[in-house]
């Protein structure tokens, strides 16, 4: 159908090179497309190909161009967090919206929101929120760290040293004992973690101060 | 873990669907089209974030469908290198140890990443990592199901995309083959988290989170 021969346009695009796709990414051949045109220069030295050129249709193609396709792969990281969100109202509204789109081709959209939301939700970002995040990034601005170290501190809240020296590079030279243990102080204090281990570590200390 | 790509393609919304409002329905369009599908170099499509701009849509003769030319951004799982991740151990074989994600399957720790000395144990189908400590040696099962941090060192993409009518005659003789393979088409290696550490339970810290 038209989404497969949509699919197999854009992997097409990525793998091959110019080759020539119908609009809807089938190879068909003239007597099946309705309007013929030539290939603009860029395809014409491989083979005339009968199809709707793009949009514009003014005889160059503009959908083969693998820079018009993809624009900018890493546009930006996402935190665990920000998807957790995206997911989430997704689900919302479509719960809301009710069951009166067909499923027929949702259920790959579905499968993958679960499963997503699924592994998201075992992560610390579950207890997180927008102000948090915001002041997180506010308070490691002081700490020299690049932007996919923090990414990975907020993502996974590390309690130890041992974490902290996984997630940042060369984290000997460039952090000393004490900036280790501030750095995990700030982690710890902003970014929530699971309410009830929070109760009980507190509930432990004052267990420990009441005991002297 | 995830990055947002900006990608733009033309949707076709056929005529039954015109009472519709336009971004709802290439919403749905492009998320039957790319979510939990593996794009060449990009990574696993999860789903729409946003739509950035939606340029005029054609009619053209003989379909009466619209085409609209979309650029929009997609939340793609791609993870970087170097990046930390947490999975569950999902089987063992010679080829090493494949840890899953939940929605992410294929990735595979080669058994020269594992820690040595390591050894495959074929009864139990599990490798096994021998500590070795001053009490003596301790037996590390990678057992099935168990949660495991690992670093990302290397990933594959593979194009699994038909081949095309020009390439007929090599397809013949390697239809077989291609019929029997079936490749993935976003393979992960990985390593286990391991740094120099001094005690024991520091190491199962790391090794069973």
């Amino acid at each position: 159908g038209a989404g497969w021969g949509g699919i197999v346009r854009l992997l097409l695009v990525r793998a091959a090179g110019p080759r020539c796709v119908c609009v809807w990414g089938l190879f068909i051949g003239p007597a099946l497309c309705v309007e013929k045109r030539l290939c603009g220069p860029e395809l014409s030295a491989l083979l005339p190909c009968w199809h709707r050129c793009g949009v514009q249709g003014d005889g160059v193609c503009h959908v083969l161009r693998p820079s018009v396709l993809r624009k900018d792969a890493n546009a930006a990281l996402l935190s665990n967090f920000e998807v957790f969100q995206l997911l989430t109202d997704l689900k919302q509204q479509r719960k809301e919206s009710g069951k009166s789109k067909q499923s027929s081709g949702q259920q790959n959209l579905n499968t993958i929101m679960y499963e997503t939301l699924k592994y998201i939700s075992k992560t610390p970002c579950r207890y997180q929120s927008p102000e948090t995040v915001r002041e997180f990034l506010i308070a490691m601005k002081g700490h020299k760290l690049t932007k996919a170290e923090k990414l990975q501190l907020l993502n996974h809240r590390p309690v130890t040293a041992v974490e902290i020296q996984l997630m940042v590079e060369e984290s000997e030279e460039r952090l000393t004992e004490e900036q280790i243990e501030s750095l995990l102080q700030t982690v710890a204090s902003i970014l929530p973690g699971d309410p009830e281990e929070q109760q009980r570590d507190s509930a432990m200390e004052t267990e420990g101060r009441g005991s002297q | 873990m995830f990055v947002l790509v900006e990608m733009t393609d033309t949707v076709r919304i056929p005529p039954w669907q015109f009472e519709r409002k336009l971004n709802e329905s290439i919403a749905e369009e492009l998320n039957k089209k790319l979510a939990n599908k593996v794009v060449y170099n990009v990574g696993l499509c999860i789903c729409l974030y946003d739509i950035t701009k939606l340029e005029d849509s054609y009619i053209f003769p003989g379909d009466g469908a619209s085409h609209t030319k979309v650029h929009f951004r997609y939340v793609v799982f791609h993870p970087f290198l170097d990046e930390i991740l947490v999975g569950e151990i999902k089987s063992c074989s010679q080829d090493g140890v494949h840890v899953s994600i939940g929605f992410f399957d294929d990735i595979v720790i080669p058994p020269e990443s594992l820690q040595q000395p390591a050894k495959f144990d074929e009864a139990e189908q599990v490798w096994v990592w021998e500590y070795e400590t001053e009490e003596g040696a301790h037996d590390l099962y990678m057992d099935i199901g168990e949660e495991i941090r690992f670093r990302v060192v290397d990933e594959t993409f593979v194009d699994t995309s038909p081949t095309g009518p020009s390439s007929a005659e090599a397809s013949t003789s390697n239809a077989t083959e291609e019929v029997q393979k079936k490749e993935a088409p976003y393979t992960l290696v990985v390593t286990m988290c391991i740094i120099p550490i001094v005690s024991q339970s520091q190491w199962l810290i790391l090794f069973l989170k």
